[in-house]
């Protein structure tokens, strides 16, 4: 019991305030620790990897000539859509892990150490957007293995990243809310498959609008996922790119603007 | 003299149940300071304010000199804070979660390692210092736990019931933690709901109830206050239940309680006890328990506020969700 012994003779006056640069030395630590927990649990990899990849081959092989003619042209068309619903489901791990700490103390711990108000919940987003760009990385390349091409080259692959890294980050604001709204993580899952199941299924990134009931049609022209997978199309292979990229960042700051504020308020109330 | 904590007239309200009523508490530094209450006294609510976790409705308290509400960043950078769950990333090892902590309190990355490494050490955590946490067992949990508030040198420290839960061989090592760390000068405000941890570690205890010290002063002097111990009778034969309690009565100069068949009165002078048997035996009962103990928190309770200390479950779910 030598080491656990405190208080050195002289203490200098501990500072009053924090500085920014000293805030996001701590999110990156904070999203260090976020990342380095794949390392124990090389499971949680998989998790990110597996479904997609799975997703990609399943209605590949299974859809593709039903609904385009050929897998070939299936795979141009429903590639950019998957990497969108896999963003989405992947901004619930943000709330997920939110709320682990919330219930399991962890958060207290952080917040009674002299760091940064805001690095808890910055650290955590900054590892998951990490995370993202692992699985949008990983659905392209497993793409261009079965067929894939780009349309634009690096700058529109750079761009699509851009724009899809974006979107998610406003998007998982809402996961944040729920996270903290919630008692327990497992409800953080069970909100993501309800919401998020139907919102991606009842886009075009599987099926083209022309192909649904009229009825759907109106919803699926309007519903934001279809707008950012258009968006991607135009970026990652052809079609038009301005209008889909504008609206995507209207819904990315539309999303934020609403959601964020309600996300840190229900934050403050919970703690 | 000089205090590591001061709070006065602490009011926190959460909806319509008040969990602090007006605390006052003054803590000298490098001493043991005891917050003994039951659930729902308002314990947890009084070391979340003090840690600069929760601002209180009403009232001021500083830590270490400096005001909580006004000057929260100095307080944390004063304070360790050791919860009732332990409150360790389960995902990480030992040293990753020390150094987590380290890194956060901007140690260089040597230094954090070597700082978590004696640490380790200290709590015979050496061995697992590389496992997930998730692996470890109560007790390691809560040295884990320990440990991390102790990365930065904490002047005080908060330890909200830290052995709820613990096999008493860990807690007698958390308590010998505990020890050492006042001999070094640490300031620790400990809360629990043991009169004996509290009789064990503290020089002075603050009775909680409803949000309020009811009763404040060393061990000694609280157990003095509630007559310190108890008698406890039960005949072998109900019939002379009667008799008992007429002779507990007499000896303890004091008004037994009788459950079922057992007859329990507060006593304040160990001599009663060969009196007690004296008496018994000459009255020619047999007794079936015969016993003279500690006042439990539960006695204390009776004695210092005239109820028993109720598990008042609503503001403990409360109070737990919160925390």
């Amino acid at each position: 019991m030598t080491a656990a012994t405190a208080t050195p003779a002289t203490l200098p006056a501990p500072a009053r305030r924090l500085g920014v640069v000293a805030g996001l030395r701590h999110t990156a630590t904070l999203a260090w620790r976020s990342l380095v927990q794949i390392k124990h649990n090389p499971m949680e990899l998989l998790d990110l990897s597996i479904q997609p990849v799975m997703f990609v081959l399943l209605f590949t092989y299974v859809f593709g000539t039903a609904i385009a003619g050929s897998s070939g042209d299936y795979l141009r068309f429903m590639l950019p859509g998957i990497m969108v619903q896999n963003a989405l489901f992947a901004t619930m791990t943000t709330g997920f892990g939110l709320n682990q700490d919330l219930t399991k103390g962890v958060f207290d711990r952080l917040r009674a150490l002299p760091i940064a108000r805001w690095a808890p919940l910055a650290g955590r987003i900054l590892a998951d957007t990490v995370k993202q760009a692992w699985s949008i990385a990983l659905l392209l390349v497993v793409g261009m293995i079965l067929g894939f091409r780009v349309g634009n080259g690096l700058l529109g692959v750079l761009a699509a990243f851009a724009l899809l890294l974006a979107f998610t980050l406003a998007a998982s604001w809402i996961s944040v809310l729920v996270g903290v709204l919630v008692n327990e993580p497992e409800k953080v899952q069970i909100f993501g498959f309800m919401v998020i199941f139907p919102l991606t299924f009842t886009s075009n990134i599987f099926v083209p609008t022309e192909r649904m009931p009229g009825w759907l049609q109106h919803w699926v022209e309007i519903n934001p996922v279809t707008i950012v997978a258009d968006a991607l199309r135009g970026l990652l292979v052809t079609g038009p790119v301005a209008g889909p990229v504008a609206q995507t960042l209207l819904w990315a700051v539309g999303l934020a603007v609403v959601f964020a504020p309600l996300a840190v308020r229900a934050l403050r109330r919970r703690v | 003299m000089t205090y590591a904590i001061r709070a006065e007239g602490l009011v926190r309200r959460f909806g319509d149940t008040t969990a602090l009523a007006g605390v006052d508490l003054a803590v000298p530094t490098g001493t043991v300071f005891g917050l003994l209450g039951p659930n729902g006294a308002g314990k947890t609510t009084t070391v979340r304010v003090l840690a600069t976790l929760l601002t209180a409705d009403e009232g001021q308290a500083t830590v270490g000199g400096y005001d909580v509400r006004r000057d929260p960043h100095r307080v944390r950078q004063l304070i360790g804070l050791t919860g009732q769950y332990a409150s360790v990333d389960e995902a990480l090892t030992g040293t990753e979660n020390l150094l987590l902590i380290g890194r956060l309190l901007g140690l260089g990355r040597a230094q954090a390692r070597a700082r978590a490494a004696e640490l380790l050490a200290d709590f015979q955590l050496s061995d697992a210092a590389g496992r997930a946490a998730k692996t470890y067992s109560g007790g390691m949990r809560r040295r884990l736990d320990l440990a991390a508030s102790l990365v930065g040198r904490p002047q005080v420290l908060f330890l909200d019931e830290p052995t709820t839960g613990l096999d008493p061989r860990s807690r007698n090592e958390l308590w010998d933690v505990v020890r050492t760390l006042v001999a070094d000068g640490v300031t620790v405000l400990l809360t629990t709901q043991y009169l004996e941890e509290a009789d064990q570690l503290a020089s002075e205890i603050a009775v909680v109830d409803h949000g309020r010290v009811i009763a404040q002063g060393t061990p000694e002097e609280l157990k003095a206050k509630t007559g310190g111990q108890v008698l406890t009778v039960r005949p072998a034969d109900p019939a002379d239940l009667p008799t008992v309690l007429a002779v507990a009565g007499e000896v303890a100069r004091a008004t037994p309680e009788v459950a079922q068949t057992t007859v329990t009165v507060p006593v304040s002078d160990p001599d009663v006890l060969p009196a007690v048997v004296r008496r018994l035996d000459a009255a020619d009962v047999r007794v079936a328990e015969l016993a003279l103990r500690g006042a439990s928190l539960d006695e204390v309770f009776l004695s210092l506020t005239g109820h028993r200390a109720e598990q008042d479950a609503d503001t403990d779910a409360m109070e737990g969700s919160l925390a």
